[in-house]
């Protein structure tokens, strides 16, 4: 119940949420209209679906479609099920290690999605020392990209798992004890259901992302035709950005219809956990505890095989042939070819993104959650905006940009092919997540502190000061976190926007690629998981010390 | 004049209207309570007069100056919370010298001043010395007198309180309740205080305003509202009643069912009549003693409460729900009431209260 109105506070926030809504629309809905404006017209600019009957009619894109829909399926029944089962080992079993699991589980994150097509191709590519495990089927192709997918997407699915598995009342088991159920009755009847809208979840961002995924077809795909692939195809290799929009657009059309189907799932989730819960605590038993460490060993081997390859293939000379170690490919290969400044650019990128994003993205929750002044349709229209680009694959975001920055007639045009352009457009990609863990971080705090200080005569800028912003910070330093590790590993949404000057890490693994150099391709991946690896240890210190200097109050009790 | 006079506020939210036309004047010194169920706007009225809730209509006056429109720093009130809404990051003195340390008229008193005032205002609440305590190392009853002191230490000549007993366990909260009755009359700052507890509101106020509908009910003291609701919603709302309808015989006497019952009340004869019995009006007397105004009546159920006994009674009233009256342990000296048993209770001709009829 909204019992607040104008009376509370002065014009400021308004102003200013005005001016985050005004942001958002320029750098998030402007090109996403154009794209689909640009995808209804035709080269005169009148009204037309002459795009659309021409882009049907180009022979394979039925194929492309229906390639990059089994796919996705295929990761997602893949995915899913593994990482469940990794969930359940870390919730609710006795496995030693937990945190070391955990850590490894979502070790994928650190590098870009590439790193696992890379790996892959050292193991089982026409020089790799797997490849009779395939059979005689190449890897370059399907195979490839399932695999890599599967590894890339593993994190995100494994995160959602945990926390949907974290949250069951352990009274529910003590209750079936009680009436002498079967451990596949608890299993099934109270396990599996209490997981329901986190399974949903994952299939759903398991499927867009497998959809929207680009950089791995690119590189181990082979002439397997894909969508993602497909508009790079057009819009990179043709210039053809009226094709590139329509490509999109059907890009555009599962992930969404993912995302909306998902957003609509979870608002019917009632809050299982109520105050009164008492969380489950699993009891050692090693019928079930010995083949689920196993399955975390295994998992973990391949996961980190797949890390350590793309270490070690940077550090020999020729691999397979020649495994004598160098810094070779660091120095031949990135330095004096002049790759080097490409690993900058993305240090840079990512540290303005973190920058600038995380006050931007805390600042606009704050004014929705916290302020109550302005028209009643600003606060609806900024939430929405806010969780719109979880629905927008980074792909389908470039397309807009490079639609909407590049027109001549645009005064904003200026901006294209530069750095700032990128961190805007990381920002805006990346937004959804940042948002949520404001909102809830928020949502969190008692809502009649702003009340409270306004009966006192206290501005709400010092109340913000003192109290939000330090019962927050937590959130904001996540928040941080997430952006940089993002910005530095994103292809998708920079491939469309970079120029020679701001080439980033990632986009030069592609080409390094492309050029065969895979050595080399390591070595920059090599580079970036170091550097995000270092930012999460950087992270873990500053909340730690945070933590106990400044943030005693937390974990008092009586 | 009154201190806090409200005049025809209105509010609605949407089809729900959370305030209808409220007239209501409160007087300096006043601890004035706003009782009702949920939803009947009590929360709504309180937030209007803090600003909080700007109301759609009507007018709210604070010591002779009109604070209708202003925001709420610019009215003069301090305000507690069922939540407590303490700073969970900022120690107990931080939290009561919040309000001290940017006060808007310049008045203070530098960090001195601010520290000894602290003290003060943690003394008067029973809290001497928790100055370096985190809010979080606090029962729930001492962080609402945290809360009670930091809404007080500005000396606000209003304090407004929103159910600051509900998230206490029933020990605490009963203790609280006379602290804060006892801190209200020390000081005597007109207090406006929120409850759905009917017994809070009769212990705690001068004058209680019950409300349903976003209308008020009745307003009076304590005393006035429990004897003599003005309608039926207020005589359910406040403590047990027994709803009974008869007719007039003649003058005093009035026929329910079979039996026939004297009242201080006249009505035209054959008249329709409902009138207003609480359970501990009704008397116990010897079985075989008919004096007048008296009747057989059965047991049907009897809950003991310790103090007393809720008896619900069979007789040949002719009514819709059976009798409620209760005893007092007192009076039985020990002797039980079994559910099947036989009884002769006896009705005060002062206590049949008249109602209006049903609306």
């Amino acid at each position: 119940m909204n019992l607040r109105s104008a009376a509370l506070g002065s014009w400021w926030p308004g102003f200013l949420l005005l001016l985050c809504a005004a942001a958002l629309s320029i750098f998030l809905m402007a090109p996403l209209g154009t794209l689909l404006l640009g995808s209804v017209v035709d080269e005169q600019w009148h009204w037309s679906l002459s795009r659309f009957a021409e882009f049907a009619a180009t022979p394979g894109v039925g194929e492309a479609i229906w390639n990059t829909l089994w796919v996705a399926a295929l990761v997602t029944l893949i995915t899913v099920p593994l990482a469940f089962v990794y969930a359940y080992a870390i919730q609710r079993a006795c496995v030693p290690l937990k945190g070391v699991w955990r850590l490894i589980g979502v070790s994928a994150l650190m590098g870009p999605s590439l790193i696992g097509a890379i790996s892959f191709i050292q193991w089982f590519g026409n020089q790799g020392v797997f490849k009779s495990w395939l059979g005689g089927y190449t890897v370059y192709g399907p195979i490839g990209i399932t695999m890599a997918t599967v590894y890339a997407s593993f994190p995100h699915a494994l995160m959602l798992l945990v926390v949907a598995l974290a949250t069951t009342d352990g009274r529910l088991y003590e209750a079936a004890d009680a009436l002498g159920a079967s451990r596949w009755r608890k299993f099934m009847t109270i396990s599996l259901p209490s997981a329901k809208y986190g399974l949903i979840s994952a299939c759903m961002v398991v499927f867009s992302y497998s959809v929207s995924e680009f950089g791995i077809p690119k590189v181990i795909g082979g002439n397997f035709p894909v969508l993602a692939v497909e508009i790079y195809i057009q819009v990179v290799g043709m210039h053809n950005f009226g094709r590139g929009a329509v490509v999109a657009l059907l890009l555009l059309v599962p992930v969404l219809v993912a995302f909306v189907a998902d957003w609509h799932v979870q608002r019917k989730q009632q809050s299982t956990l109520t105050a009164r819960a008492v969380p489950y605590v699993p009891r050692p038993d090693w019928r079930r505890d010995a083949p689920l460490l196993g399955f975390c060993v295994l998992v973990g081997i391949v996961m980190l095989s797949m890390l350590g390859m793309a270490v070690y293939a940077s550090l020999v000379r020729f691999w397979p042939y020649n495994l004598e170690l160098t810094l070779d490919h660091y120095i031949f290969g990135l330095s004096e070819a002049g790759v080097l400044s490409a690993y900058l650019n993305s240090l840079k990128i990512a540290a303005l993104t973190t920058l600038v994003g995380t006050p931007f993205i805390f600042a606009t929750a704050y004014l929705v959650d916290k302020t109550h002044v302005g028209p009643t349709w600003l606060r609806p229209a900024v939430r929405a905006m806010a969780t719109l680009p979880m629905g927008v694959p980074g792909l389908v975001l470039g397309i807009g940009y490079i639609l909407f920055f590049n027109a001549p007639s645009n005064p904003l045009n200026g901006l294209y092919q530069t750095l700032a352009i990128m961190v805007v457009a990381n920002v805006v990609h990346y937004y959804t997540a940042c948002h949520l863990t404001a909102m809830t971080s928020l949502k969190s705090i008692d809502r009649e502190f702003e009340a409270v200080s306004a009966s006192l005569g206290v501005s709400q800028l010092t109340t913000f000061r003192r109290v939000t912003l330090p019962i927050c910070l937590p959130a904001v330093l996540e928040i941080a976190r997430y952006l940089f590790i993002n910005a530095m590993t994103t292809v998708s949404a920079l491939v469309f926007l970079y120029s020679p000057d701001t080439m980033t890490a990632s986009i030069a693994i592609l080409h390094l690629d492309e050029s065969g150099d895979l050595g080399s391709a390591a070595a920059m991946a090599t580079l970036i998981v170091l550097t995000t690896l270092t930012v999460s240890v950087l992270y873990s210190i500053a909340t730690h010390l945070l933590l106990r200097r400044h943030q005693v109050w937390r974990g008092l009790t009586r | 004049m009154a201190h806090l006079e409200i005049k025809q506020l209105s509010k609605r939210f949407g089809d729900f209207m959370a305030l209808d036309n409220i007239d209501s004047t409160v007087d300096e010194g006043e601890f004035v309570v706003l009782l009702g169920p949920s939803g009947c706007g009590k929360t709504t009225l309180l937030r209007a007069i803090a600003g909080l809730a700007l109301q759609d209509r009507g007018e709210v006056w604070h010591g002779g100056r009109d604070i209708s429109r202003l925001p709420p720093a610019q009215r003069d009130y301090g305000i507690v919370f069922q939540s407590y809404a303490l700073f969970p990051n900022l120690v107990v003195g931080d939290n009561v010298a919040y309000g001290l340390q940017s006060r808007r008229s310049g008045q203070s008193a530098g960090a001195q001043g601010v520290k000894h005032r602290v003290a003060a205002m943690l003394e008067l609440v029973g809290l001497p010395g928790t100055e370096e305590k985190y809010p979080a190392q606090l029962s729930g009853g001492q962080q609402q007198r945290v809360a009670l002191a930091r809404a007080l230490a500005t000396s606000p000549k209003l304090l407004l309180l929103d159910e600051p007993l509900s998230a206490l366990d029933a020990i605490e909260r009963v203790r609280l309740r006379s602290e804060i009755r006892q801190l209200q009359t020390k000081l005597g700052v007109t207090t406006i205080m929120v409850t759905h507890d009917q017994e809070e509101a009769l212990s705690m106020a001068d004058r209680i305003v019950v409300m349903k509908g976003g209308r008020i009910q009745q307003m009076g003291t304590p005393q006035a509202v429990y004897r003599t609701p003005s309608n039926e919603f207020v005589a359910d709302f406040i403590g047990r009643g027994n709803l009974l309808q008869a007719s007039a015989v003649d003058g005093h006497v009035f026929r329910f069912g079979s039996v026939h019952l004297r009242s201080d009340q006249t009505a035209a004869t054959h008249a329709l009549q409902r009138f207003y019995l609480r359970p501990e009006d009704i008397s116990l007397h010897d079985i075989s003693d008919p004096t007048e105004n008296t009747f057989i009546a059965k047991v049907l159920k009897a809950e003991f409460l310790g103090s007393s006994y809720l008896v619900t009674l069979e007789a040949n009233l002719d009514q819709d729900k059976p009798l409620v009256a209760q005893f007092s342990s007192n009076y039985l000296e020990g002797r039980p009431i079994n559910p099947g048993a036989m009884l002769r209770v006896g009705v005060p001709p002062e206590q049949l209260r008249a109602m209006p009829s049903a609306v």
